[in-house]
C-alpha cells in the first residue's frame, strides 16, 4: 500500500541511483555503509538543523545534563568495589588511624575504595562533587526558566517533568549520601527517620517498612543503594529523554530583540558550530568537575569513624540540597516560652506522643515544593493569560513574579542558611542563641521585605530603560554652551538595544468577571487581590508618540516629517 | 549478743543502722576519690619552695585584680584552691590567662609568660590546694599511643564538640569548642584533666592516662597525616563543600559558558 505514495515520491532511476552510489574516500564508505543500514542522513538532517537561541544562561540545562553523565560514569566505576551491606567486619586496610575498628562492610570498602583502588578516591570526589553541581544546575536552570517566564503556555509540563527531576536528583543525592554508613550519613539517616516517625499514627509504620525493624536495623543501605543506582537514575533518565523531547516539540524560547517574534527563533543550528560547541562544553564540565575532584577533598568519610547511634559530631551537616530541611528542624523552636510544643494524647494504651516541632516544620517544606509544581497554573490564574509564549521576560518587566519569585528564594535562603547556623556562629563570632533568633525573624520577615524591595528595584530599573530610550546615555562628556550653560551629552542607543527596551508588555489590572449567575465569588475577588499587587504599580513601556517627541526636543527644531516605520528607521535617519 | 539482739527493736536502732550505712559508704568513697586525687597530684612535690614564693609574686602582679590575692576568688574571677598547676599550664600556656577581655570564653592568644614563670604560677597554686598536676612524660609520648584506639575514644567523647576531624564546632550563647590542630600535648591532657572553660572535666576513673595518650596520639598523627583528598576546606563538613560548588564552581561554569556563547566579532 505504501509502494504507491513511494513510488510517486522517487523514480525508479534516483533509487537505483543510491544503490549504485559509490563514495570515493575510506570515511566516505563507512559513512555510507552506516547511513545504508540506519538511515543516519534523516536523523541528522532533522536534529542538525533544529536552531537554538544563543544566550550563556541557556546552558544551565546542559550543565545539569553533563554533571548527571559524569556522576553516573564516575558512580559505575564506585559499584565494581563498594559493598552495600550492613554485615560487621574488622577494617585491616591501609588507613592507620582505623586499623582494627569495627564496622560495617559498606563503610569498610568506601574506605577501601578512597585509600586501596588505584584511582578510588578520585573518583569518589569527582562523583560527590558531580552530585552537587548536578542539582545547582538544575536549581539555577530552574530559577531562570521562572524568572524569564519560560514556563508559560505552551512548557507548563515540562516545568513539571523538571520539577520531577528536581525532586528526584535530591533523592539520588540524599540516597548516595547515607550509603558509605558513617557517623555523619548515620545521623541524616537518624533525622529522616525522625521525621518519617513524627508523622501522627503511621509514621511509626513507615518508618519500620524502610529500615525493615527498629533503626537502623541490617537492611537500610542495601535498600538505598537499589534506589540510589537504579531505580532513581533509572527515573532521572526517563524523564531526562521526555524533558528533551518535549523542548525539541516546544522548540526553544528566546530573549527579546530585533527580529524575534513569537513564530520563530533566532539563533544558530546545532549542526555543526553548536554541536561541537555542546560536545566541547561536556569536557568542559567534566573538566570542571575533575579539578574539584582531584584538588578538594569532598566528604572525608574517614573522619567521620563507623556508625554508631551515639555520638553526633559538632559540623554534622547534610549536602547543600537537603539543607533547608535540616534548617527548617533548627529554626523550629521545641519550646515556647517555657512551654513545650511536643504533647501527648491520653489513649488507653498509654498515650500518643504528638512531635509538633517536627510536624511544623513539613508545612514550608509542602508550601515551597508544591507551589513550585503548580505555579504556571497559579500565574496564568493571576494574569488572566493564557496565550503562547516564545519571548522571555526581562524580570524586570514583570516585577510582580519577580518580586514573588526573589520573596521565595530568600525563604529558601533563611531556611538553608539555618542549617550551617553554628558554623556561621564560630566563623563570624557570633552567638548561636542570637543567629538563630535573627533567622526566625527572617524567615517570616524576609519574604515580605524582600518582595517589596524587589518590586521597587524592577520598576525602578524599568523607569532607567524609559529614561535611557528617551534621552539616551550619559555620555560623560560635558559641554558649555555659549551663554556658559553646563549640559552633559547623551548619546541615543543603537536601534538593537532599543529594541530590546521598548519591547515589552505591561498589562493593567483586570477587573473582576462575574460567573455564569453574574456573581464576583470568593475565589474571584482573592484573584482580584494578587491580580493587584501583581499589576498595580507598572511602568508603560515608551510609545511610538514619546519617542518622536523626544527625538524632536533633541534637534531643537520641529519634528516636521518624521516618516511612518518603525522606531529604529526614525532613529538610524536622524543620525 | 544478747545486749544487741535486745536492743534491735529499740525505736532509734533505725536510725543507728541509717548512720552506719551512710558512714561506710561515705568512708569508701572518700577513700575512692582520694586514690585518684592522688594519683593526680603526684607530681606537686616536683616545685620547690622558691618556685612557690616567685610564683606568689607573679600571681599577686598579675592575677590577684580577679582571683582575689589569696586565690580565693572574687566576683570577677572563680577561686584557684584546688584548681592544681594543670589547670594554671593549660590557661597561662596557651594564653587564655591572663584574660584579654571578659566574654563568653577566654580566647587562646600568644602565652604572656615565658615556660619558668608559668611553671612557678604553676607551683603557687599547686601549694595552695590538692589538683590535678601537670602530665608526666609518660603520658605524652606519642610513640606509645594506640592511634585507632584514640581514634573511637575521641569520637565518642571529643567530636561532638571538637568536630570529627577537631576543627573546632559552637556551643551555646558565643561559647565554642576550639580546634584542636597544633595544641601541645601537655595542653590536650592538662585540659583533658581539668575541663577549662565550657569543657567537661575527663578524670582518671573517667579516661584513664593511657588512654589519654592514645587521644592525643590520634590527634597527633591527624596533624602530621595530612589531608588525603588535597585542599581540606577547613575539614567543616557538607558546609564548605557546598559553599565551594556555589561559588568557584558556578564561576567556572558562568566562565566557560559566557566564553562559549561570546561571538567572535
Amino acid at each position: 500500500m505504501s509502494s504507491q505514495s513511494l513510488e510517486s515520491k522517487y523514480t525508479e532511476e534516483q533509487y537505483s541511483e543510491v544503490d549504485q552510489y559509490q563514495p570515493a574516500t575510506r570515511t566516505g564508505k563507512i559513512a555510507n555503509y552506516v547511513d545504508q543500514r540506519v538511515g543516519g542522513t534523516g536523523m541528522v538532517r532533522e536534529f542538525g538543523r533544529k536552531v537554538f537561541p544563543d544566550h550563556w544562561t541557556f546552558m544551565f540545562g546542559e550543565v545539569a545534563l553533563y554533571s548527571f553523565v559524569i556522576t553516573v560514569i564516575s558512580g559505575a566505576f564506585l559499584t565494581f568495589w563498594f559493598d552495600p551491606s550492613m554485615s560487621s567486619t574488622r577494617y585491616d586496610g591501609s588507613y592507620v588511624p582505623l586499623q582494627g575498628v569495627e564496622m560495617s562492610m559498606a563503610y569498610n570498602t568506601a574506605l577501601q575504595l578512597s585509600f586501596d583502588v588505584r584511582g578510588g578516591l578520585f573518583m569518589r570526589q569527582l562523583h560527590h562533587w558531580g552530585a552537587l553541581m548536578f542539582v545547582m544546575a538544575m536549581a539555577i536552570h530552574m530559577l531562570r526558566v521562572f524568572f524569564t517566564g519560560a514556563f508559560r503556555k505552551p512548557r507548563e509540563l515540562n516545568w513539571v517533568v523538571g520539577c520531577t527531576l528536581l525532586l528526584a536528583g535530591l533523592g539520588a543525592g540524599f540516597t548516595g549520601y547515607s550509603l558509605p554508613d558513617e557517623v555523619l550519613s548515620g545521623n541524616g539517616l537518624r533525622i529522616i527517620d525522625g521525621m518519617l516517625k513524627a508523622i501522627p499514627v503511621v509514621g511509626t509504620y513507615i518508618s519500620f517498612f524502610l529500615f525493615g525493624g527498629e533503626f537502623p536495623g541490617d537492611e537500610v543501605i542495601p535498600r538505598l543503594y537499589s534506589l540510589h543506582i537504579f531505580i532513581i537514575p533509572a527515573v532521572i533518565l526517563i524523564l531526562i529523554a521526555v524533558h528533551l523531547f518535549m523542548v525539541v516539540t516546544h522548540k526553544h524560547t528566546q530573549y527579546p530583540g530585533p527580529g524575534r517574534t513569537e513564530r520563530n527563533v533566532v539563533g544558530y543550528p546545532i549542526g555543526p558550530v553548536y554541536a561541537a560547541k555542546a560536545g566541547g562544553f561536556f569536557f568542559v564540565v567534566f573538566g570542571v568537575l575533575a579539578l574539584l575532584g582531584g584538588t578538594f577533598q569532598i566528604n572525608a568519610l574517614w573522619n567521620y569513624g563507623p556508625y554508631d547511634p551515639s555520638p553526633v559530631q559538632a559540623g554534622t551537616q547534610p549536602d547543600w540540597y537537603i539543607g533547608w530541611f535540616d534548617g527548617l528542624l533548627r529554626l523550629m523552636p521545641g519550646y515556647i516560652g517555657g512551654v513545650p510544643l511536643e504533647f501527648v494524647i491520653p489513649t488507653p494504651w498509654g498515650g500518643n506522643s504528638v512531635a509538633t516541632p517536627v510536624l511544623v516544620t513539613f508545612i514550608p517544606i509542602t508550601a515551597l515544593l508544591l507551589g513550585l509544581f503548580v505555579w504556571p497554573w497559579i500565574e496564568s490564574w493571576i494574569t488572566g493569560d493564557k496565550r503562547e509564549h516564545h519571548i522571555l521576560d526581562r524580570p524586570r518587566n514583570v516585577p510582580g513574579r519577580t518580586a514573588f519569585g526573589m520573596a521565595m528564594m530568600i525563604w529558601y535562603f533563611v531556611m538553608w542558611a539555618a542549617a550551617s547556623s553554628d558554623l556561621i556562629a564560630t566563623h563570624f563570632s557570633l552567638s548561636f542563641n542570637d543567629v538563630l533568633i535573627w533567622l526566625r525573624v527572617l524567615f517570616f520577615a524576609g519574604p515580605i521585605l524582600t518582595f517589596i524591595i524587589t518590586k521597587r528595584i524592577c520598576l525602578a530599573l524599568q523607569r532607567k530603560d524609559r529614561e535611557i530610550v528617551l534621552h539616551g546615555n550619559e555620555a560623560g562628556v560635558i559641554e558649555m554652551l555659549p551663554h556658559g550653560e553646563f549640559r552633559e551629552k547623551h548619546t541615543r542607543v543603537s536601534d538593537y538595544e532599543l529594541y530590546t527596551l521598548v519591547s515589552y508588555e505591561s498589562p493593567g489590572v483586570t477587573a473582576a468577571r462575574p460567573n455564569a449567575k453574574g456573581k464576583v465569588g470568593l475565589l474571584e475577588k482573592s484573584r482580584v487581590r494578587m491580580n493587584r499587587t501583581f499589576f498595580e504599580d507598572r511602568v508603560e513601556p515608551v510609545s511610538r508618540e514619546e519617542y518622536i517627541e523626544a527625538l524632536s526636543h533633541d534637534d531643537h527644531g520641529t519634528p516636521a516629517e518624521l516618516p511612518a516605520g518603525s522606531v529604529g528607521a526614525i532613529e538610524s535617519r536622524k543620525s | 549478743m544478747k545486749a544487741l539482739s535486745q536492743k534491735r527493736r529499740h525505736p532509734l536502732a533505725a536510725v543507728a543502722l541509717l548512720l552506719l550505712g551512710l558512714l561506710l559508704t561515705g568512708g569508701l568513697y572518700a577513700a575512692a576519690t582520694s586514690i585518684n586525687e592522688a594519683q593526680a597530684t603526684n607530681a606537686a612535690d616536683a616545685y620547690s619552695a622558691s618556685d612557690v614564693e616567685e610564683g606568689e609574686r607573679l600571681f599577686v602582679a598579675n592575677c590577684a585584680t580577679c582571683h582575689g590575692i589569696n586565690a580565693e576568688g572574687s566576683d570577677a574571677g572563680p577561686s584557684l584552691i584546688g584548681s592544681g598547676a594543670a589547670s594554671v599550664d593549660f590557661q597561662v600556656g596557651t594564653g587564655r590567662m591572663p584574660m584579654q577581655m571578659s566574654g563568653p570564653q577566654a580566647q587562646k592568644k600568644p602565652a604572656q609568660f615565658n615556660d619558668e614563670q608559668t611553671m612557678q604560677l604553676s607551683a603557687y597554686v599547686a601549694s595552695l590546694g590538692s589538683g590535678p598536676a601537670v602530665a608526666d612524660e609518660e603520658y605524652l609520648d606519642v610513640e606509645q599511643g594506640n592511634i585507632a584506639r584514640g581514634g573511637e575514644l575521641f569520637r565518642i567523647n571529643c567530636a561532638m564538640c571538637h568536630n570529627a576531624a577537631a576543627a573546632g564546632g559552637a556551643l551555646t550563647e558565643g561559647k565554642y569548642a576550639p580546634a584542636l590542630d597544633g595544641v601541645e600535648s601537655r595542653h590536650i591532657y592538662s585540659a583533658m584533666v581539668t575541663g577549662p572553660q565550657n569543657m567537661p572535666e575527663f578524670n582518671d576513673s573517667n579516661i584513664p592516662p593511657e588512654d589519654k595518650r592514645d587521644i592525643i596520639a590520634f590527634l597527633k598523627n591527624n596533624e602530621s597525616q595530612g589531608v588525603p583528598g588535597g585542599f581540606s576546606l577547613g575539614s567543616l563538613g557538607p558546609v564548605s563543600e557546598g559553599l565551594l560548588i556555589w561559588t568557584l564552581g558556578l564561576a567556572l561554569l558562568i566562565g566557560s559558558m559566557v566564553w562559549l556563547t561570546s561571538r567572535s566579532s
